[in-house]
């Protein structure tokens, strides 16, 4: 399955009225985590946080594909 | 500064309170004469009521302020008879562009379902809609008294009592109701003690209207971080008489009168526009928000509306478009209350409900404001990373925040709703604002609701229900009228009502929906509607 850059946040159970909202929401759970944290401890849980969902998502040819896109974000600076 | 448009002086007449000996009761007394204020004396007018309305000043608010209405005001609008003329003079738009340093990244259109009578926003400069409402109010017969400060209130169980200082001395006035409807400073909630909870955005935003004769299409112009703009945000709205709003983010540390002066203001917007566009300013302003709310809005006899009972951010237009609702949402409920054909407790559920939008409406724009202003930077290279994903992926384009635009909230909890029995699709849940639909004669569904409930009754064409239509007219004559509205089964009103011949939706007063059902009962019409109105 290559990797989905389709609208892709959800809950199982849930109903949202507004097709933004569960991207929202996930937002706001990302920055809230980050609210207490300093600088230093932010980047080890962001490590953290790749290593898991990386695993979870475990298709290595997807997770290549992730590392191009966010790569080449990186060399159009 | 102030070219195109010419404040009005409303009149100040002499108060009769003032030549009483004995202080005079009226039914309904609102204090604070702007949108939200204006727009519920008209509905309970409309409605028959006598309305006062008592507010500081003596014309309409200065400046552009609200600017952007939702497709859902302008549907409360018409049915306030000022929609045709706000909808004429103003700005119709539908189309959002973000754009992060130079390039756009993402656009929005607020219709994606076509076949609405009214578009999905409306710019319009605040003073136009104010003073329509008050030409309206004051051609239905509200008694607006304009330069009369309350002084002082004394809330109780069978109402309010008011001292109210005029031009010509102080007089006393006594209410049943009290409506509070006089802003996010709210002299009425100050004066009763009574709290509102949040906190106060820790940044500062300057207004501009600029006149120019521009070629800009009228959509919503979002700027990240742009080159003429450094680390900041810009809005740019088109609003009536080639007027344009400009938001320019300024950051907690800017000194508001500093960045007040003309001479601050004009090089910020020549950078923005370029050299070649000529402009004059308006009007400006530096604003700061909050984003909180009361934790009741309904205090026994005195209810409280718009911003004195919740203020948010302004990204979304999601202030001037909840307040109107409000008054959407309390008109009808008071006017049943007033005549004693509804329990007082039918004014709790205005709290309930309305409660529950404005939680909605603070956890939208509370979402958005957070976006817009990263408040750390690991919040900013977040923000950023989406922005430069969202040139080429649709995901994050979805996570880009400006602003959330203000839709109504559906009251899919409430407990004036009767639960579905019968299985329908669509979003069209009881709680939600009816969707308008065009009609095979070239009119708009939504303009076929009177005011009171009504039952609209789907019938595929041609198909003979004279049995049926004489049953339900004895509606009519029930003590909480029903109106019945014939509907015919195709089009979009078919597929966004998912009707079948013979399907039937209650709607209540501000058309919200109340029950629906595939088989006619009226036993079951009958209770939906006493439940509605909470009778038990």
């Amino acid at each position: 399955m290559p990797l989905n850059l389709e609208p892709n946040f959800h809950e199982p159970g849930k109903h949202y009225l507004h097709g933004f909202s569960p991207g929202d929401e996930f937002y706001e759970l990302l920055i809230k985590m980050h609210r207490p944290l300093s600088e230093a401890e932010s980047i080890k849980v962001n490590a953290r946080l790749i290593l898991l969902l990386a695993n979870h998502i475990g298709d290595l040819s997807v997770l290549r594909e992730a590392m191009t896109i966010a790569t080449q974000c990186a060399t159009q600076e | 500064m102030l070219k195109t448009y010419t404040y009005p002086k409303f009149e100040y007449r002499r108060p009769e309170d003032l030549d009483c000996t004995t202080v005079r009761r009226h039914p309904v007394l609102i204090v604070g004469a702007g949108p939200v204020g204006l727009a519920l004396a008209i509905e309970l007018r409309l409605k028959k009521l006598s309305v006062i309305v008592i507010d500081e000043d003596n014309t309409v608010s200065v400046g552009s302020r609200g600017v952007c209405y939702a497709k859902r005001t302008l549907e409360i609008l018409d049915r306030l008879g000022v929609g045709d003329r706000v909808v004429e003079k103003g700005v119709a738009w539908n189309v959002g562009r973000t754009f992060f340093h130079e390039d756009e990244v993402y656009r929005f259109d607020l219709v994606t379902d076509p076949d609405h009578e009214r578009p999905g926003m409306l710019n319009l400069q605040q003073y136009y809609l104010e003073e329509y409402l008050v030409e309206r109010a004051q051609a239905v017969g509200v008694e607006l008294r304009f330069k009369q400060q309350v002084l002082s209130v004394d809330a109780h169980e069978e109402g309010a009592t008011l001292e109210v200082q005029s031009p010509d001395g102080r007089y006393q006035i006594s209410t049943d109701w009290l409506i509070a409807a006089d802003g996010a400073r709210s002299p009425i909630r100050r004066a009763l003690h009574l709290d509102v909870e949040g906190h106060v955005f820790q940044d500062r935003f300057l207004i501009a209207d600029v006149l120019m004769k521009a070629g800009f299409p009228p959509q919503r112009w979002f700027w990240f971080d742009p080159p003429f703009h450094p680390n900041q945000s810009v809005l740019l709205h088109r609003q009536a008489d080639d007027v344009w709003r400009i938001d320019f983010q300024l950051g907690w540390e800017a000194d508001p009168e500093v960045e007040k002066q003309p001479d601050r203001v004009i090089p910020r917007i020549r950078a923005m526009l370029g050299a070649e566009h000529e402009f004059e300013l308006e009007w400006i302003s530096v604003y700061t928000f909050q984003c909180r709310r009361m934790a009741q809005f309904r205090h026994g006899r005195v209810l409280f509306v718009g911003d004195s009972a919740h203020q948010v951010s302004p990204f979304g237009a999601r202030g001037a478009n909840s307040g109107i609702q409000d008054a959407d949402n309390i008109g009808w409920k008071l006017d049943l209350v007033l005549r004693g054909a509804a329990p007082q407790t039918l004014l709790d559920t205005y709290h309930e409900e309305r409660a529950y939008a404005a939680d909605e409406n603070l956890l939208n724009s509370t979402r958005s404001t957070d976006f817009i202003t990263p408040k750390s930077p690991i919040s900013r290279v977040f923000r950023n990373a989406v922005l430069e994903l969202a040139e080429h992926h649709a995901f994050a384009q979805r996570l880009v925040n400006s602003g959330r635009l203000s839709v109504p909230a559906c009251y899919t909890h409430s407990r004036l709703n009767t639960p579905d029995l019968d299985a329908f699709a669509g979003h069209l849940t009881p709680g939600t604002p009816a969707d308008d639909a065009p009609l095979p004669d070239g009119s708009w569904l939504l303009r076929q609701l009177a005011g009171g409930f009504t039952l609209l009754y789907f019938v595929d064409p041609g198909r003979r229900v004279d049995a049926e239509i004489a049953a339900l007219t004895a509606l009519v004559d029930d003590d909480i009228s029903i109106n019945l509205v014939l509907v015919a089964a195709i089009g979009a009103a078919r597929s966004r009502y998912d009707a079948h011949h013979g399907t039937l939706y209650l709607l209540r007063p501000d058309q919200h929906v109340a029950a629906r059902w595939r088989q006619m009962d009226l036993t079951r019409i009958r209770a939906a509607v006493r439940r509605a109105c909470d009778l038990h």
